[in-house]
């Protein structure tokens, strides 16, 4: 297990950049999610660290060597696949083998890897059928032990829960959390999901346009974006953006609420017309526009239906909203952030 | 109860029939549809088949085409012959040793052709050629290459300094050598399949598959013969079967490069009941002879639809 560290990695497939320099540093045991839309590089980066592709420019360091020329086989790194890449005509005994076989590890120890896998993992049981064999749930748990098996310096996961159902990925999630908890093996976990990115990740790099925007806690990516592409990708409904004094503020749905259920400290007010709204159980999705700003765009308050009744805001009607300041961020034209407040 | 006019499910058909009547036209139909198919196969298959099994226990000759029946006596003949024994080993060694050339021609030029080169897809259409050339003209070709006198093989060896003008090999006259030729040329024309069949194979495996092999610490070699050749396994054996069959029963680049010879050493069972059976008017022994083919091929078909079925993924 180590530590890997990436500077100013640009990879190029002709002259468009996938990857147009990224300078991460993952500590020795994090979970690090990288966390972007689909094809934003995310995938692509984590391909050059495992070195399935090789780097146009930069380093990359796994433990404190620079390992830029190193073959895969050699970076001791293991990866597990978005449909896992099981070997379809190896039982589940052989698939968890492979790597020790490459490796020529001896059959006793093989044996007992095996084991402590497949027990960890809990597929003792499915250790002679084959993927096909297998349902979706349990083909993921084989991958995770294949790439557990030889004790890797760092675990790279691609979507490996996009394959799996809405339900089995919830429960997933916990696992590999738990599991990677366990074992403290250097993971980086590249997804689209953010749900999956703030219940998993230590820490998260958000990516856009094969470059870092924003790395750090979950609660530091929510509550304190970097930039406009950080506010609206996080979150769901995202951000609201709205332009004042040749910037942007932001706030988020939940933070905009009826002007009567702020009750102290300094707030900016919106007169709120209400559009639509949506029950969603356990929150109510009001869509609108508000005074004095551009009328086509949607604004989302996120509120709780407990406190606010629903004929307390009719569709067609204005209604006192406000924001605490404390939860308004400001941004420049570039959409860089300038401050809270 | 519903009043009003009574609408019957043959009112809205659209023949206006009963759907017993339509059922029976669409037999019909049907019938007339596939029989050309079915007449086909009986007349140019069935026919001439059954006629060889008859033949085969008859003492049927062109000099004598009398239907006399002799049970096995023709088969008990053929296999007390040792030109026949040779030719039986022949049609092995001939099948099995181009069968293999083959593959392992296709499985390299496959390896090479996923490779993206300058003027992939010209190489990949001209690769199909030696299975496109007719026969006739590609044998022809061949023959000149082997020749005695103006062998291109031998002036080039000589060329090279690798052998000297005395060394130069009788290709197509000397038993073992002759072999080797009508085997070479066999796996020539072959091999374009076997590239088409392992092309079709290795691009069906899925990228993440190979990718975790390439993870996981597998080299090259590993790479292929752990994981590449196993998947594409049945697949292979699909384009072997259809190998087999076609070489087993083939006799035109015998026919055409060696007729035989020399000595029979080049002889194959589809030649030799050719020979005795259509040349020599010996009609009985000759479908002896080409009906040995079958049971070893229904028992070689049967072998590896079994080992594919076990393989299947």
């Amino acid at each position: 297990m180590a530590a890997v560290l990436t500077r100013n990695i640009i990879k190029k497939f002709g002259e468009v950049p996938a990857v147009n320099g990224i300078s991460l540093t993952v500590p020795d045991g994090e979970f690090m999610v990288l966390l972007g839309p689909s094809g934003c590089g995310k995938t692509t980066f984590l391909r050059i660290i495992c070195g399935l592709e090789k780097q146009t420019s930069g380093d990359l360091l796994i433990g404190g060597d620079v390992v830029n020329d190193i073959p895969p086989r050699a970076r001791g790194v293991a990866m597990m696949f978005q449909s896992y890449g099981l070997y379809p005509h190896y039982t589940v005994r052989k698939n968890i083998a492979f790597p020790l076989r490459t490796q020529r590890v001896p059959n006793a120890v093989v044996e007992k890897k095996i084991e402590w896998a497949s027990q960890l993992l809990g597929i003792g049981h499915l250790l002679e059928r084959r993927p096909r064999q297998l349902s979706g749930g349990e083909r993921q748990r084989v991958a995770l032990a294949r790439a557990l098996v030889r004790e890797p310096t760092a675990l790279l996961l691609d979507e490996p829960l996009s394959n799996l159902d809405a339900k089995l990925r919830a429960s997933a999630r916990l696992e590999i959390k738990q599991f990677q908890q366990r074992v403290g093996v250097t993971t980086i976990y590249v997804t689209h999901d953010q749900v999956e990115a703030m219940g998993m990740g230590d820490r998260i790099a958000v990516i856009h346009h094969g470059q870092v925007r924003q790395v750090g806690t979950p609660t530091e990516i929510y509550d304190d974006p970097a930039d406009r592409f950080v506010a609206t990708f996080v979150g769901t409904p995202p951000m609201n953006l709205v332009e004042r004094n040749g910037g942007f503020i932001g706030f988020r749905p939940e933070n905009f609420l009826p002007r009567d259920m702020i009750d102290d400290g300094a707030v900016t007010e919106f007169s709120f017309r209400v559009d639509r709204s949506e029950y969603l159980g356990s929150e109510r999705i009001v869509y609108g526009a508000i005074e004095g700003f551009d009328p086509t765009q949607v604004i989302t308050a996120k509120l709780p239906p407990a406190h606010v009744a629903e004929e307390s805001i009719r569709p067609g009607e204005w209604h006192p909203f406000a924001v605490r300041n404390s939860a308004v961020c400001h941004f420049d034209r570039d959409g860089k952030r300038t401050g809270r407040h | 109860m519903a009043s009003g006019p009574v609408v019957t499910e043959a009112d809205f058909h659209p023949w206006s029939q009963s759907p017993d009547q339509c059922h029976g036209r669409r037999d019909v139909l049907g019938s007339i549809l596939v029989a050309p198919a079915i007449l086909y196969v009986l007349l140019l298959v069935g026919v001439p088949f059954l006629l060889a099994v008859y033949y085969s226990v008859s003492a049927f000759t062109i000099y004598d085409p009398s239907w006399r029946f002799v049970g096995l006596a023709n088969f008990e003949q053929i296999v007390q012959n040792p030109v026949f024994l040779q030719t039986l080993g022949n049609t092995f060694i001939f099948t099995f040793g181009s069968q293999f050339l083959g593959l392992i021609l296709g499985k390299f030029g496959a390896l090479l052709l996923l490779r993206p080169f300058p003027g992939r897809k010209i190489v990949r259409a001209l690769i199909i050629l030696p299975w496109a050339v007719p026969v006739a003209l590609a044998t022809v070709a061949w023959q000149w290459m082997f020749d005695s006198l103006y062998s291109v093989i031998n002036w080039t060896l000589i060329a090279l300094d690798i052998i000297t003008r005395s060394q130069a090999p009788n290709w197509l006259g000397t038993p073992g050598l002759a072999m080797l030729c009508v085997i070479v040329v066999n796996a020539w024309r072959f091999f374009p399949f076997a590239i088409v069949i392992f092309l079709a194979g290795i691009t069906a495996i899925p990228q993440d598959v190979l990718d975790a092999a390439t993870v996981d610490g597998a080299g090259f070699w590993r790479r292929n013969y752990q994981i590449i050749v196993p998947m594409i396994l049945p697949i292979v054996a699909i384009g072997l079967i259809f190998g087999i069959v076609f070489t087993f029963t083939d006799l035109s680049i015998v026919f055409l490069m060696t007729m035989g010879g020399p000595v029979g050493a080049t002889s194959v069972l589809g030649f030799e009941g050719f020979q005795v059976g259509i040349v020599s008017g010996d009609v009985s022994h000759g479908a002896a002879i080409s009906l040995f083919m079958l049971p070893v091929l229904f028992v070689v078909v049967i072998f590896m639809l079994r080992f594919i079925r076990r393989r299947e993924i």
